[in-house]
Parts: structure tokens; C-alpha cells; sequence
């Protein structure tokens, strides 16, 4: 039974705990709103029959709802819709109460792929392996915009945010690969930002991370990724540095020139010339471009001209995006261990 | 049960003789003409959100890339949707019906304020191009929802969209703001609050959420410019920021403002409902009090659209139970229009047609929002195509099929003319089904677990897809119908007479067209609205199309 409603209803198979439950659930809506919708449609086409002028040519009484046809045009659907909301919120914090004996994988979004992690070592992107009739606690967060995790064959779904931790679990019931798909529109190439989870029995599972853990033939990809993970607005930062002549003085690798280098700039503890210190952030370093002589480094000679009206308000934001960009090891927004991510075993 | 003056030729030029040239209509102050201007308008945004869309769905046509690009798609979907809902959907019909009618249902010259009412239709203007030069030198590509932290990382110029998109908000608030003046104070003598039209209700509804909603979305498009400008941090975790903040803001906004969509269209439904079944409406009391509390409880909702971004479970089920309320108000109205068919002595005319129709998709409109608001049934549908289907039921089910039997019922009113009827219901079930072949299949869609906004697809998802172009398709040709007679009939339609539809709706006791000032002699108002006797012997009402 529901199975045929749900290949009728066109819904993927339910391959987690989860989604039987919110298939019931469907179900009992969509039947109910059917039986509904069809009686307003058959009296909708009695009426139009009947009572088409024409036909009936008697004076059209004057007639008004009495007060209980009133009180029940609220009250019937409300204790249909109630109950939905009941029903619904009752399966709601389950589905968002992980089981504490839950196993752990750290997700990350990143414009455009997911990246998955265990506590204990291994880690890749584009596929997670879980075994069967275990529940599993994704911690997720995200690189860059919001992203949203979803397992259409779990009937599972979660926002990834920057700078912020959401959870959900779920338990595979079935050995299977399962599409997981971005459901927060991200950009360019949201609609590819597809990944797989690959349900495997328990034993086949620990096999699989046996070897993973005795073969770490992880590989760094986070050195080629460097270009991309400056964000749009740091680029630009780039291009204007270069175009306003801000790298005949400053250096971005860390040796000091002509002024401080910038590498690692933003939030340092800069002392100054005029003794005490200030620390590099936005409101400061927007002084220094403005008005550079107010407080100058220790150490450096008084020479930078003024950019007041030769940046745009555009400008500067871009270049301290850019500032903020070059840091000696980039901290990630989220603190994850983030381990290095493996080769993808395809 | 006349006005106070005899009927037959009317007795001074219409609106539309009354002065000539293209100058006198920039510069009038008339509600009539800027209700018209604001149809035109409306009529050609409409346009440009209609042939994106079907630009979106032939791409959706096949997996990968049909015949845009991933960029180019992504940019279309922003067109589509900032122009149907910010410059079409929210000030479609109390901007253009709701001005030319409003005086008139009322007994009343005039809005409160003409010149501002003129005011608000340049403040539109102005607003639209500025969104749509944005859009298009921009190339933004953030869909019309601007979602942070997308909005604020994008490299898209933003900026000349959200000055945009602010504009026309102050333009909604104007109008609202006229409304509501214009009911408190300027009903003719013998117009109680319980003898106030239907549809002047659901204007009033609407422009009290306009008032009270919009400087909310003025000002979350403020902070989001701030943040692009400026780095306000206001959104953005690496500064102490919070990006669902954003949400929270724009929905708070956004979930009214999809009331503000649909709220006038009830009312229009609920004046054609009473005049083509020739009955009071079956319970004016519901109606009018349904009204009220959409226009209140919209306020609480917001957060069903945040089910799995993360917000407390609490709230989440707090937010669930406050949406089921106002899905009741719709259900009572629906409850309402039926029982106003009841015995009446329907006419099936074009008007009619569309009202039917409205009903029917309506009905599965809310119903998906309630599924949609059940917080389980959600972790499934949240930004899938189900959501699509849902809003654009409600959407273009309910507000489009309102504005088009507004536009069939009025036209006589506003232009004297009739359009040739058997056409008219041929497209309107046309139209009607072409609907329903389009968004029937993202239902499904939805269930089988595709996204919104996908530029591409895997391949599982084809069959439904191409259902749904192939409708779209049939939907875009109702509309070139309906454009190609309704514009024949403007000039060549044969003449209406003062009330065709022998409707007992006071903006039928002026002339049609109406004079300059809406009543040769200050009309008088002795019955309540919408108070139906049996048709009339007199020929008053003629059936021939
Ligand atoms: C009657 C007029 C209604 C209109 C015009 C309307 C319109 C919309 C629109 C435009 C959206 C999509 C927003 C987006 O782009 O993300 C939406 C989503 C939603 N609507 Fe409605 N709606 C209506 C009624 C209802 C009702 C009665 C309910 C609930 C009882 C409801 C519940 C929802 C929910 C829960 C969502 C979010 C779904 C999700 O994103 O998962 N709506 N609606
Ligand atoms: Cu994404």
C-alpha cells in the first residue's frame, strides 16, 4: 500500500528511519486534502449545473450562513490542520534529537562540493560511507553562503551555515549509494553541488574504514584551492592594490618594505611610532588608507600619501576583504579538525 | 436602488474624453487614469516575468544545458522573480483596480490624496527601472529572496537593485497609506463599516499590512546595502554577525507580503462570486472578518519558512501552529464563496470562469501550505519544487486568476466596451488548464526530492520536467489570446451601457466609462452592498455576449 502511494506520489524510496514516517504523514495529508478537493469540485460543478440562470429562473433567495455553519467553516479544518501539526512536530523533534550513542561525521559545504569528515581520521569529498541500522550525527557547517544538505532517500534536509554549527541525524536502513543534493541556492554551479552517501552493511563498513586508516594516501588539495577560496570581494581588494600602487610598498608574503606587510595583518597588535599600540582592524587600517599619518607604525618612516578620494567606499571594502584574506595559515571560520581529505574511491 | 440621476446617455464626458492629449494623463490627478496607467504598466512587467519564465522552462527542458548556461540561468530566475513579485504580484491589483475602483465603490470623488497618488505611480516607475537597469547591468544573480550570505559575497553589483526594489516599497506604502485615508473618511453618507464592498475591505486589509510591513523590508535592504558598501558585519559570522538574522528580517516582511498578494484577489473573487450567482454573499461577516485576522495572524508566521535552517525546534513548532490559523481564514472564505453559489442563478460568463478556477487552484494552493507548514512533511519539501508548485498556485492560481477576472469584469466598466464573451471563457479554460498541466507535475517534482533553482538536473527528473514546459507552453498561448481580443475589443468591442453584468456593486451606478469625477450628482446609498434581488425583467442584464 505504501509503496503504490508512493511510486503514485513519485516519492524516491524510503531508505531511512526517518522517512516512513513522513511519508505516513504525507499520505494521510494528501488523501484527505483529495476527498476534500473533490467534494468542493463535484458541488462547485453541481451548483454550476443546477443553478445555471437560465434553467432556475426563480427569485434567488437571500440567504446567509447561520452561526453554527459559520463556527464549523472555522472549526472542522482547524482540528484537521491541528492534528497535522501535531502529528508533524511530534516526528519534527524526533528527526532533530540525535541518539547519543550516534556515530559523528563532520560536513562542510564549500561552494561547490561537500566535504565529509570522521572524528578519527579519514575524510573526503563527494562521498560518505555509513553503515546500515546505525544512527549518524552530521555536525554541519559551511565554508563560504549557505548550503542545505539533502538526502531526498532519507527524507533528510539541513541547512549548512557559515560561522554555525547544525545538526541532524538520520539511520540508513538499506545498503545502497544515495544521492545527496544542495537545496540552498549557492551560486553558480548550486544545481552540480552533488554528493553520495554509500550505505554499507556494518561489516563491510569497518573494512572499508580499517583501510582507510592503514592507507592514508590523503593528499592536500588545499594549496591549489588557495586561489579560490578568496572570496569575490578579495579579488577585487587584489586588483585595486595593484592598480593604486599599494604594492610598491607593501609585500604580501611577509618580509617588511617600504611599509608593513600585509600578510597577517588584520587583528595584529601593531605598536606605534607615537608609542602604545592599536590593533589592525577595519576601523584602522580604513584610517591608514585615509589619513595615513595619524598613527604610523613603529619603525616606519611617515610617507604614505593619502587616499581620501582616490578609493571608493567600494575600494576599501575590497581591500580589507583582501587584507583580511592573507593570513599565514588561513583560520577557518568554524573550527573544525579539519583532517586532509582522501582520494575518492570511485 | 438608482443613482440620483436617470439613467440613459450619460450626461458629461467620460474619464477618458475629459481632457485629451498625453500630457493631461502624466499630469492627472484622477484615481481613474493612474489606476490605469498602473495597469499598463503592470500589463507590460508582467510581460517581461512571463517570457523569463518560459525561457526558464525551456531550459528545464533536459538535463544540462539546453539552451542557457548555468550563469544565464541563474540570472534569468533572478529577472523572473524580482520582477513577478516586487514590480508585478505586489502592486498588481490595488495598484491598478484597486485605485479605479476604490472612489467609486465608495461614493467618493477621489482618493484622499490625488497628488500623491500620483505621486506613488512615478515613485513605481522609478522604482522598476532602477530594479530592471540593476538587474540587467548587474547580471544579478541572487534570486529574488537576496538571501545573505549570497547577497552580500556575490561580485554582482547589488546595489542599483536594492535602491530599486526600496522605491517601489515607498510607492506600496503610499498607496496603502491613501487607502486607508480614503475608507476612514471619505465614504458617502450611508456607507457604514458593515456596508463597505468586499473588495474594499480586502484593499484595506492589504494596504494595512503594506503600511505596517514594507519599512521592514526597507530597512533589511538598507543593512544588506550597509553590508555590501560598507562591511557592516551585520550578517556575516567572521564579524560577530548572524546570516539567519537576515532571514528572520526578510521574512518577517516577505510572509505578509505574500498576503498582500493574494488578499485583494480574494476580494475581487468575493465582488464576481455575488454578482454572477445574483446573492448576497453567503456570510459578509466571515468575509470581511477573515480579512482582519489574514492581515494580523500574517504577522506570526514567518518562521515556517526556516523549518531546517537551523532555528530552535521550539520555534519551529510554534510557528507551525501559528500558520495553521491563518490557514483557516482561507478556508472559511472558500467555505463562504460556495455557499454563495448555493441557489443562486449562476451566469457562466469569462468573469466567472476565472473565479471558478481561482477557487479550485486556491484550495490546493493553501492546501500544499499547510503541508508545507507541518514541520516533518517540510524536512522533505523545504526549497524543493513542491514549495514552487505551492507558491505558485497561491500565487499565480489565486492572484492571476483574480487580476484576469478583474480584468474581464471591470472592462466595461473602465472602457465601455465588451469583449467578445465565448472567447473569453474558451481562454479562460484554456488558461485554467494550461495552469494546472504546468504546476501539477512540480508537485511531484518536489516529492522526488528536486530543488529549486537547479540549473541542471540529473536525469531522473526529466519526464515531470517536460510535462511542466509543455504546459507552460499552452499557459503562455492562453495569455497571447487574451491579449489579442482584449485589445481588439478596446476599440472595436460593441458598446457595454452603464452596467452589463447587472451587478448590484456600487461602482455600477456611475457611468461606464465613468465621468471625471466618478457621479454626475452625489450618489445615495440606501441598501447594502452586494444586495441581490432576481434578475431583472427589464433587459437591465444581457445575456448575449
Ligand atoms: C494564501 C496565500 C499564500 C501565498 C500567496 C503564499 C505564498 C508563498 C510563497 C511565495 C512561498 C515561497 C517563498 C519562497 O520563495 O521561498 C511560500 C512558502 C510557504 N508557504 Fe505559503 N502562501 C500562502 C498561503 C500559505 C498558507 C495558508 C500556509 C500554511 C498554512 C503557507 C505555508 C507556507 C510555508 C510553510 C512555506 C515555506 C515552505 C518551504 O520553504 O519549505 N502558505 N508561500
Ligand atoms: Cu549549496
Amino acid at each position: 500500500m505504501s509503496d503504490l502511494l508512493r511510486r503514485i506520489l513519485f516519492l524516491p524510496e524510503a531508505a531511512s528511519s526517518l522517512a516512513p514516517r513522513v511519508d505516513r504523514l504525507h499520505f494521510f495529508i494528501i488523501i484527505t486534502t483529495f476527498i476534500v478537493g473533490a467534494g468542493i469540485g463535484l458541488t462547485g460543478l453541481t451548483f454550476l449545473v443546477r443553478y445555471r440562470r437560465g434553467r432556475v429562473d426563480g427569485p434567488a433567495p437571500a440567504m446567509s450562513a447561520p452561526r453554527w455553519m459559520e463556527a464549523a467553516f472555522a472549526g472542522v479544518p482547524l482540528s484537521f490542520f491541528l492534528l497535522w501539526g501535531a502529528l508533524g512536530f511530534e516526528d519534527y523533534v524526533w528527526a532533530r534529537t540525535p541518539p547519543r550513542e550516534a556515530m559523528d561525521v563532520y560536513v562542510t559545504g564549500k561552494q561547490w562540493m561537500w566535504k565529509f569528515a570522521y572524528p578519527d581520521g579519514p575524510g573526503m569529498v563527494g562521498v560518505l560511507h555509513v553503515p546500515t541500522g546505525t544512527p549518524v550525527r552530521l555536525l554541519l557547517t559551511s565554508r563560504d553562503v549557505i548550503h542545505s544538505f539533502y538526502v531526498p532517500a532519507f527524507r533528510v534536509k539541513m541547512d549548512a551555515l557559515p560561522g554555525r554549527y547544525t545538526e541532524v541525524w538520520f539511520e540508513a536502513v538499506r545498503p545502497g549509494r544515495y544521492r545527496v543534493l544542495c537545496a540552498e541556492y549557492c551560486g553558480l554551479d548550486h544545481s552540480r553541488m552533488r554528493a553520495e552517501v554509500v550505505v554499507l552493511e556494518p561489516e563491510a563498513f569497518e573494512t572499508w574504514r580499517a583501510r582507510q586508516l592503514s592507507e592514508p594516501t590523503w593528499v592536500t588539495s588545499e594549496g591549489a584551492a588557495e586561489e579560490e577560496v578568496l572570496g569575490p570581494l578579495a579579488r577585487e581588494g587584489r586588483v585595486v592594490a595593484a592598480r593604486q600602487g599599494c604594492l610598491q610598498c607593501h609585500t604580501l608574503d611577509g618580509t617588511p618594505h617600504i611599509g608593513p606587510t600585509w600578510l597577517g595583518l588584520y587583528g595584529r597588535e601593531e605598536p606605534l611610532a607615537s608609542g602604545g599600540s592599536v590593533r589592525a582592524d577595519v576601523a584602522y587600517l580604513t584610517e591608514s588608507m585615509m589619513d595615513p599619518l595619524a598613527k604610523v607604525v613603529a619603525g616606519y618612516a611617515p610617507v604614505m600619501p593619502s587616499y581620501h578620494g582616490r578609493l571608493s567606499a567600494a575600494d576599501v571594502g575590497a581591500l580589507i576583504e583582501f587584507i583580511k584574506s592573507l593570513h599565514p595559515e588561513r583560520p577557518e571560520p568554524p573550527p573544525v579538525q579539519e583532517p586532509d581529505y582522501g582520494p575518492l574511491p570511485r | 436602488m438608482a443613482p440620483s440621476h436617470d439613467e440613459g446617455a450619460p450626461l458629461g464626458p467620460s474619464y477618458l474624453d475629459a481632457e485629451r492629449g498625453l500630457w493631461s494623463w502624466l499630469t492627472t490627478h484622477d484615481h481613474k487614469r493612474i489606476g490605469v496607467m498602473f495597469l499598463a504598466v503592470l500589463l507590460l512587467m508582467f510581460l517581461l516575468g512571463g517570457v523569463f519564465a518560459l525561457a526558464l522552462r525551456v531550459e528545464l527542458l533536459t538535463p544540462g544545458e539546453t539552451v542557457m548556461g548555468r550563469l544565464a540561468y541563474n540570472r534569468a530566475f533572478t529577472v523572473h522573480g524580482v520582477v513577478m513579485v516586487w514590480l508585478f504580484l505586489i502592486p498588481s491589483i490595488p495598484a491598478s483596480f484597486g485605485n479605479f475602483l476604490l472612489p467609486l465603490m465608495l461614493g467618493a470623488r477621489d482618493v484622499a490624496f490625488p497628488r500623491l497618488n500620483l505621486a506613488s505611480f512615478y515613485l513605481y516607475v522609478l522604482g522598476a527601472v532602477m530594479t530592471l537597469w540593476g538587474i540587467f547591468q548587474g547580471g544579478v544573480d541572487t534570486g529574488w529572496t537576496f538571501y545573505t550570505p549570497y547577497s552580500t559575497a556575490t561580485g554582482r553589483d547589488l546595489l542599483p537593485v536594492l535602491v530599486g526594489v526600496f522605491v517601489v516599497g515607498f510607492s506600496t506604502i503610499l498607496t496603502g497609506i491613501n487607502f486607508i485615508t480614503t475608507v476612514h473618511t471619505m465614504r458617502a453618507p450611508g456607507i457604514t463599516w458593515m456596508k463597505v464592498p468586499l473588495f474594499v475591505w480586502a484593499l484595506y486589509g492589504t494596504s494595512i499590512i503594506q503600511v505596517l510591513a514594507t519599512p521592514v523590508l526597507g530597512m533589511v535592504l538598507v543593512l544588506v546595502a550597509l553590508e555590501r558598501v560598507a562591511g557592516a558585519g551585520l550578517f556575516d559570522p567572521a564579524r560577530g554577525g548572524d546570516p539567519l538574522l537576515y532571514q528572520h528580517l526578510f521574512w518577517f516582511y516577505s510572509h505578509p507580503a505574500v498576503y498582500i498578494m493574494v488578499l485583494p484577489g480574494m476580494g475581487v473573487i468575493s465582488e464576481t462570486v455575488c454578482a454572477f450567482s445574483r446573492k448576497r454573499p453567503f456570510s459578509y461577516r466571515v468575509i470581511v472578518w477573515s480579512t482582519v485576522g489574514i492581515a494580523f495572524v500574517g504577522f506570526l508566521t514567518w518562521g515556517h519558512h526556516m523549518f531546517v535552517s537551523g532555528q530552535s525546534t521550539f520555534g519551529a513548532g510554534a510557528f507551525s501552529l501559528l500558520s495553521m490559523l491563518v490557514a483557516i481564514f482561507t478556508a472559511m472564505k472558500i467555505f463562504t464563496w460556495l455557499g454563495t453559489l448555493y441557489r443562486g442563478s449562476l451566469w457562466v460568463s469569462t468573469p466567472f470562469a476565472y473565479v471558478l478556477g481561482f477557487i479550485f487552484l486556491l484550495f490546493f494552493g493553501g492546501m500544499s501550505g499547510v503541508a508545507v507548514a507541518v514541520t516533518s512533511a517540510d524536512l522533505h519539501w523545504h526549497d524543493t519544487y513542491f514549495v514552487v508548485a505551492h507558491f505558485h498556485f497561491i500565487m499565480v492560481g489565486a492572484s492571476l486568476m483574480a487580476f484576469l477576472a478583474a480584468l474581464h469584469y471591470w472592462f466595461p466598466k473602465m472602457w465601455g466596451r465588451r469583449y467578445p464573451e465565448g472567447m473569453g471563457i474558451g481562454t479562460a479554460v484554456l488558461i485554467i488548464f494550461g495552469f494546472i498541466a504546468t504546476f501539477l507535475p512540480q508537485f511531484l517534482l518536489g516529492n522526488q526530492g528536486m530543488p529549486r533553482r537547479y540549473a541542471d538536473y540529473p536525469e531522473s527528473f526529466q519526464p515531470l520536467h517536460v510535462a511542466s514546459t509543455a504546459g507552460a507552453s499552452l499557459l503562455g498561448f492562453g495569455f497571447v489570446i487574451v491579449a489579442i481580443y482584449l485589445g481588439w475589443s478596446l476599440r472595436y468591442g460593441s458598446v457595454a451601457g452603464r452596467n452589463p453584468w447587472g451587478s448590484e456593486g456600487y461602482e455600477w451606478l456611475s457611468d461606464s466609462p465613468p465621468p471625471e469625477f466618478n457621479f454626475h450628482a452625489p450618489p445615495i446609498f440606501p441598501r447594502p452592498p452586494h444586495e441581490y434581488g432576481p434578475p431583472r425583467a427589464d433587459g437591465e442584464v444581457d445575456h448575449a455576449a
